[in-house]
């Protein structure tokens, strides 16, 4: 009996315990502070890569040693995303067959204007990234949308990447429970392992930055999104930020979500918000 | 029958002669195996993070993979390691191979074998 009613008293502790425990847990996961989730998110960078200019964050596996930016240099020299590039100017200046152009769907006719996407949408209540703006304007004017993953899509974001090139990405969250919850969700997204490999985002890009797999250099999640969309060798070909979610799920066996879902929208507007401050360097070349 | 009147125990030699002659071999075929497994992208996967003796163009998340024997007296502990090393470090980058099906028993075993060659 005495021994029962210590178990008893015993396990009613713990419950206890643990009670106070999830108590303290929801009251800090009820404060979504992005301001100083951005500020901590960039010194970890800057203090785990000190000799690393800010600004040179946003060229990826290239910033990460002199050897590779001295790479990266040479590839600027001949860009490979400069065909892509060339095919995005002339489609964002030509009508469609309804006479009006992309710049009627843009704020400052889309022209230097990257830095400020994803936004959240108050109306819609949800992130709105460029991508999804470019097919949405498409549909308004009657035009069929492109893919989100390569081709027409990536030309275009390369174009309006490069006008905005050097812009400070400054990315909004409105006063609205909505945007906050979208931002957690975009965090809890990247900070959550899946797939067999058992990897998250952050796994492979924050705390493994600057190390091989193999030969290829893992690039810092800081600033990742700044040089989208990329042209990319082991693609052969442009890539837009949502080909970069899926193929990083899939490659890590995990199961890839559908281009601009809520989900991927949301870890773009994280993303992106975290980066706030270093500037656009779109359309970027990687191995 | 009368010609062989030690039968069964011929039998018992013989296969005994035959496991020992065999042992080697399963040991040895089990080692290269295990490197096979090792070093496949599809499995084992080793290189992408790890340097391995023999193995090109590793990768420099986890540790060189060398003195295994020294350094892990207990097969077992390589065998814990492999099949879900996020028990002992829940901040691991290794996947659980065992755990996530990656990998089977027989060739997480394999791969034990080959590691304490190195």
């Amino acid at each position: 009996m005495k021994q029962r009613a210590t178990i008893l008293f015993g396990s009613a502790f713990v419950a206890l315990a643990a009670l106070a425990f999830a108590a303290t847990r929801v009251v800090a996961a009820d404060k979504v502070d992005p301001v100083a989730d951005a500020k901590a998110f960039q010194n970890f960078f800057f203090r785990k890569f000190p000799n690393v200019k800010h600004e040179d964050f946003v060229n990826g596996p290239y910033s990460m040693n002199e050897d590779m930016k001295r790479q990266w240099q040479e590839k600027e020299e001949f860009p490979p995303y400069e065909f892509a590039l060339d095919a995005g100017k002339e489609m964002f200046s030509t009508p469609f067959k309804n006479g009006k152009t992309y710049a009627d769907c843009f704020p400052n006719g889309g022209i230097g204007i990257r830095q400020n996407y994803p936004y959240f949408d108050t109306k819609e209540g949800k992130v709105v990234t460029l991508e999804l703006a470019l097919n949405r304007c498409r549909e308004a004017n009657g035009e069929a949308p492109y893919s989100y993953v390569k081709d027409e899509m990536a030309s275009l974001t390369a174009y309006m990447a490069f006008t905005s090139r050097g812009k400070p990405m400054d990315i909004k969250i409105p006063d609205d429970p909505r945007a906050l919850a979208a931002f957690e969700n975009g965090k809890r997204y990247f900070y959550t392992r899946r797939g067999q490999m058992n990897f998250s985002c952050a796994s492979c890009h924050v705390q493994s930055p600057g190390e091989r797999i193999r030969a290829e250099t893992l690039a810092p999640a800081l600033g990742i999104l700044n040089a989208m969309p990329i042209y990319r060798s082991e693609w052969s070909g442009m890539g837009t930020t949502s080909r970069r979610f899926v193929t990083c799920n899939s490659q890590t066996r995990a199961v890839p979500l559908e281009p601009q879902s809520d989900e991927y929208r949301d870890v773009e507007y994280f993303l992106s918000y975290v980066a706030n401050g270093l500037p656009i360097s779109g359309p970027g070349a990687r191995p | 029958m009368t010609a062989f009147p030690c039968k069964p125990a011929l039998l018992v030699a013989l296969a005994l002669l035959a496991g020992a002659a065999m042992a080697p071999a399963g040991a040895q075929s089990s080692v290269a195996d295990g490197q096979k497994l090792a070093f496949d992208r599809g499995k084992g996967n080793c290189l992408t993070c790890h340097a391995i003796k023999g193995g090109d163009l590793p990768g420099t998340i986890g540790p060189e993979l060398k003195d295994i024997k020294a350094r892990y007296p207990d097969r077992n502990e390589l065998v814990a390691i492999i099949f879900d090393e996020t028990k002992r470090n829940p901040q691991t980058m290794m996947p659980p191979f065992g755990r996530n099906r990656i990998l089977t028993e027989r060739e997480i075993n394999a791969i034990v074998d080959f590691l304490q060659t190195l």
